[in-house]
């Protein structure tokens, strides 16, 4: 039978070649499926992976479209690493944008270059302070981060619909439910002419690389890998669970925070009652896909925005409806985790389990 | 007072499909496995009971191909997080990102296709007691099934050697293992009971609730039952008082719309169900020894005989 | 004229180009580009949509070639989705959302060649049409069964999100039952969704339970018509034709019908006509259809509301011509005055016989 044993150490090899074999093995598969369908394969395959990335605008596109991915897993990966299950990004990402957006509602009208950041910084307040419920009630009354970051996150949606339905929505706008759009002075800079590639996109990098000079350099980070890894352990220690719970809630909330104030500053620039496409669910896979690590989460951003904006050019290029694309993302999905095994794992074949 | 029954009626169908997914997923997390993809599973049985109650009429072969629609999918997720060890929490929210898709294109030719919901028992004598005879004996029948699993699910748990093999693994893994358990096998039949249930319970979204295929018809409440997972903490009997809390909150905060007379925002009041379940969870959730003792202490990680 | 003899001008130079880039297909079909807010598979706003894609193609043919994109979300994602349709050389991009207005617009901007249609909005440019459908005027006709057929004058209102296209809808409809019988009241339960069909049916019943004997709905499942045929109380269908979901409790829908202006709008680019303008179409449009009236309707009932369709149609009746008051009593539409368009556009206040207060 078929057997994995673990390797003494991670194979170097595998830790780069799993990514690869995922991909050769969803293309095959891809291929099949398409074929089934009735698709040409080839055409179906160049529209996911080459035709969003032949021109600069379509890598700009890509950028934006990986930016609050990347951002949000960034902070999840952190508490993940500590056991602290925050699954409400997408609730924070909201409260973010409320807070962002409120202040350049606020400013509206006296803007200055001060505006931008003063919305990201409001942003990250608000992520924090809706990821700090959970954090306290975790702390003060062990209630469970999953469900209450969870159900805040519906609450987050309603209240965001009640605010741009009633006191924030536009006076001129006829009574749809949107603010009215922020002025030129609270819109996030763009990086290039003829792009909407925006400033968010360097912000992302500086958060990979700060997580990755956390995680690796500062001794918070190795307290939250030490409590994740063995909590007794931490507690002989000395390092408190609490305090530990309260940082990475606040940090993973204050960086969805961020981004859901991105989003509204940049791409969008007014509040309406959609902001987030599930970027704060999605994100939770891209920060296991990067394997908690800053650098595969930049990589697994991409690649899932890759595989958003592929659909959406096989849509319009061969007329695949969006289903098809749902079971492909999910076969890349699963390709990818399942390789992962290699990393660790050496399979053998045996026999019998007594022939070892 | 004739207001009571028919209300009664309603959170019934909304509590029912919660009480089915969120009593599968506490038996995979009782073993020690955190599956996410619920909601997909939901809408893996829900499209597949559509379309065999569709051609085939038999709403029988229909439920049970529902729940068989949730254990294949589910025993993907098995193949990947058991056998390949890969990790539950993305592969679980991958299943969710396929099912959605799949169940999407499974049931392209279904919709806007009716479909006459599952009969009602009706028991002559016991229906027709007044306000409480079509409430308890009125009923489809898998809104009974619901109430037999759970019981099944708490006797099973906390009567058998079985449920003490299956507790015992979601403990400690190892010791298990050691003892000379098999860990994996064990898991495998609680992550397949679990699809199953989801199975169940998008089943009776698409055949009884609302008898009709729409995509994404599920609407969260794989998410919702996921939740009450935790809020039960990971007991069935409590699991029973979420589903049902949470769809009585939900019909409640309607009735009060309906009323007419409160000037509170109905975003506010669309808010309740998730905020009173919070409430509630601290309430229950302050003696903390007696939470670690019902939760799995091995939830969501990978488990390898070799450590 | 001027501006219209400038882009026929300008469409004829593109197509010339495009002939001389590639001779060997002289003939290549006109593309045109949708985009949904949902899937197609809703049988709602986008599945009625997608249905008039499907019109253009079987009236046109060869001529044209026609793309959707289904489920994009009305945030960053429109804007992309927009521009990548433009990109690939669609002519003609119909916008089927409100949400996507000011990415339409945004990407108006740079493609001056290509022609944008977007649905319910109110801002337009060069090449940025808009266009919607009066679906008050059917909401007035399903008023006049409801004045007709309530026995316990207790009317059931579902609504998606409180914007003023849904508050007209109420209305209107509140308005015409009660000229006929001004003992009604309308009750609205707010979902805050478009579709989800277990919490529309959820609305259905508590309004029931609640005494309401007729249901109209706002939102997109036909959750709402199951809920009244099982219940035994009628109901008015939404979007498309729904009475195989209540062969008895559906009186009739209020059908959005895309597929005269769809293929209007076509053609107008096939003949390099197309001009940016403002299409508000009622029953006369073609837009707003009532799907056939239940047989087990009062024959005279079907009459009345069949006439009120007629005079609206041909203009002789406007939905909301005065005397209307408002919930405190007062008269907001003179006697012999009606609504202007820009009032009803930004309606946000309920007529007499409305329970509740406008969210918001």
């Amino acid at each position: 039978m078929i057997a994995l044993e673990r390797r003494p150490n991670t194979s170097r090899f595998w830790l780069y070649a799993t990514p690869l074999l995922a991909v050769i093995l969803t293309v095959l598969s891809g291929a099949i499926l398409f074929t089934v369908l009735g698709f040409d394969p080839i055409e179906a395959l160049t529209a996911y992976f080459i035709s969003p990335l032949r021109d600069s605008y379509g890598l700009g596109e890509l950028t934006i479209k990986a930016t609050p991915l990347a951002i949000i897993a960034i902070g999840l990966a952190i508490g993940f690493r500590a056991n602290v299950w925050n699954i409400g990004a997408e609730g924070q990402l909201t409260l973010g944008a409320i807070t962002g957006g409120g202040l350049a509602l606020l400013f509206y009208g006296a803007e200055g270059p001060w505006l931008p950041p003063l919305m990201l910084v409001g942003g990250m307040l608000g992520g924090a302070v809706w990821a700090a419920i959970p954090a306290f009630l975790r702390t003060r009354f062990n209630a469970n981060e999953i469900l209450v970051s969870l159900m805040l996150t519906y609450v987050a949606g309603l209240l965001l619909s009640y605010l741009v339905t009633g006191p924030w929505k536009d006076p001129m706008g006829f009574g749809f439910p949107r603010t009215r759009m922020f002025g030129e002075g609270a819109l996030l800079p763009t990086l290039f002419a003829g792009s909407r590639m925006h400033i968010g996109f360097p912000i992302a990098l500086a958060t990979v690389a700060g997580a990755w000079f956390l995680i690796a350099r500062s001794f918070i980070g190795f307290q939250i890998k030490v409590v994740g890894l063995t909590p007794p352990a931490a507690g002989y220690a000395g390092f408190s669970n609490k305090r530990i719970i309260w940082a990475t809630l606040l940090c993973s909330g204050a960086l969805a925070g961020l981004a859901g104030a991105i989003e509204v500053s940049g791409p969008i620039g007014q509040l309406t009652p959609s902001i987030s496409p599930g970027y704060g669910f999605t994100a939770i896979i891209v920060a296991f896909l990067g394997r908690l690590h800053p650098l595969g989460i930049l990589c697994a951003a991409m690649l899932m925005a890759l595989s958003y904006i592929g659909g959406e050019s096989a849509q319009i290029e061969l007329g695949l409806p969006l289903a098809v694309t749902g079971v492909f993302q999910g076969m890349l999905l699963f390709f990818l985790l399942a390789s992962d095994v290699l990393v660790h794992y050496r399979i053998r074949l045996r026999l019998t389990r007594e022939a070892v | 007072m004739d207001l009571l029954a028919p209300i009664m009626i309603s959170i019934i169908a909304a509590s029912t499909p919660l009480l089915f997914a969120a009593i599968g997923e506490l038996v995979v997390e009782k073993s020690g496995v955190l599956n996410l993809g619920v909601e997909g599973m939901m809408l893996g049985g829900a499209v597949i009971a559509f379309i065999v109650s569709v051609e085939t009429g038999n709403s029988t072969l229909a439920v049970v191909a529902g729940a068989a629609m949730g254990a294949v999918m589910a025993s993907l997720f098995a193949l990947l997080t058991l056998g390949l060890l890969a990790n539950q929490v993305a592969t679980g929210l991958a299943l969710t990102l396929f099912g959605i898709g799949l169940s999407a294109l499974l049931g392209q030719g279904y919709v806007g296709t009716p479909l006459k919901a599952l009969p009602k028992l009706s028991i002559t004598g016991l229906s027709d007691i007044p306000i409480l005879g079509l409430v308890l004996f009125g009923q489809d029948v898998l809104v009974y099934l619901s109430f037999l699993v759970t019981g099944g699910v708490a006797w099973f748990l906390y009567r058998t050697r079985g449920g003490l093999i299956l507790r015992s693994v979601g403990e400690n893994p190892q010791a298990a293992h050691a003892i000379g358990f098999p860990v994996i096998r064990i898991r495998l039949f609680a992550v397949l009971f679990g699809g199953a249930m989801a199975g169940l319970g998008g089943a009776y979204l698409s055949l009884s609730y609302t008898p009709m295929w729409a995509e994404e018809m599920s609407a969260g409440r794989g998410w919702i039952a996921l939740a009450l997972v935790v809020f039960a903490t990971w007991r069935p009997g409590r699991v029973v008082v979420g589903a049902y809390l949470f769809g009585g909150l939900t019909l409640a905060q309607l009735h009060l719309q309906g009323m007419g007379s409160t000037a509170i925002p109905s975003q506010f009041l669309n808010m309740v169900p998730y905020i009173a379940t919070i409430v509630v969870l601290v309430l229950i959730s302050r003696d903390a020894t007696r939470i670690r003792m019902n939760a799995p202490a091995s939830i969501g990680k990978v488990f390898h005989p070799d450590g | 004229m001027t501006k219209l003899t400038r882009r026929s001008f300008s469409a004829l130079t593109l197509a010339a180009g495009a002939a001389a880039a590639f001779p060997a297909r002289a003939a290549d079909p006109l593309k045109v580009g949708f985009i949904y807010v949902g899937p197609v598979g809703d049988f709602g706003w986008s599945y009625q949509h997608d249905q008039g894609r499907l019109a253009i193609e079987q009236e046109f043919g060869d001529r044209v070639k026609t793309s959707f994109v289904e489920s994009v979300p009305e945030g960053a994602d429109a804007e992309r989705v927009i521009t990548q349709l433009a990109r690939s050389g669609h002519k003609l991009i119909f916008t089927t959302s409100f949400g996507y207005m000011e990415p339409t617009l945004k990407v108006a901007k740079n493609f001056p060649d290509v022609m944008f249609e977007h649905a319910t909005g109110y801002m337009r440019s060069d090449n940025v049409s808009t266009y919607a459908a009066r679906f008050y005027e059917g909401r007035y006709v399903a008023g006049v069964l409801a004045g007709r057929l309530s026995k316990t004058n207790k009317v059931g209102y579902i609504g998606s999100i409180p914007i003023p296209e849904v508050i007209r809808g109420i209305n209107a409809f509140t308005h015409s039952a009660r000229k006929i019988n001004p003992a009604i009241e309308v009750t609205p339960i707010w979902v805050n969704e478009w579709y989800n069909p277990g919490k529309e049916a959820d609305a259905a019943k508590a309004l029931i339970d609640q005494g309401a004997d007729i249901i109209l709905q706002h939102t997109d499942s036909p959750a709402p018509v199951q809920t009244a045929e099982e219940r035994g109380v009628l109901c008015v269908g939404q979007a498309s034709n729904m009475e195989r979901f209540g062969p008895k409790s559906h009186m009739t829908a209020i059908v959005d019908h895309w597929a005269p202006y769809y293929i209007a709008r076509t053609k107008a680019i096939l003949d390099g006509t197309w001009a940016s303008g403002d299409v508000w179409g009622g029953f006369d449009s073609g837009m707003v259809e009532m799907s056939p009236f239940n047989a087990n309707l009062p024959e005279a009932v079907v009459a009345e509301a069949k006439a009120a369709q007629q005079a609206i149609h041909d203009g002789k009746l406007h939905p909301f011509s005065g005397p209307i008051k408002n919930q405190a009593g007062e008269i907001t539409i003179a006697d012999g005055a009606t609504a202007p368009d820009g009032d009803l556009l930004g309606m946000n206040w309920y007529v007499e016989g409305v329970n509740g207060k406008v969210p918001g």
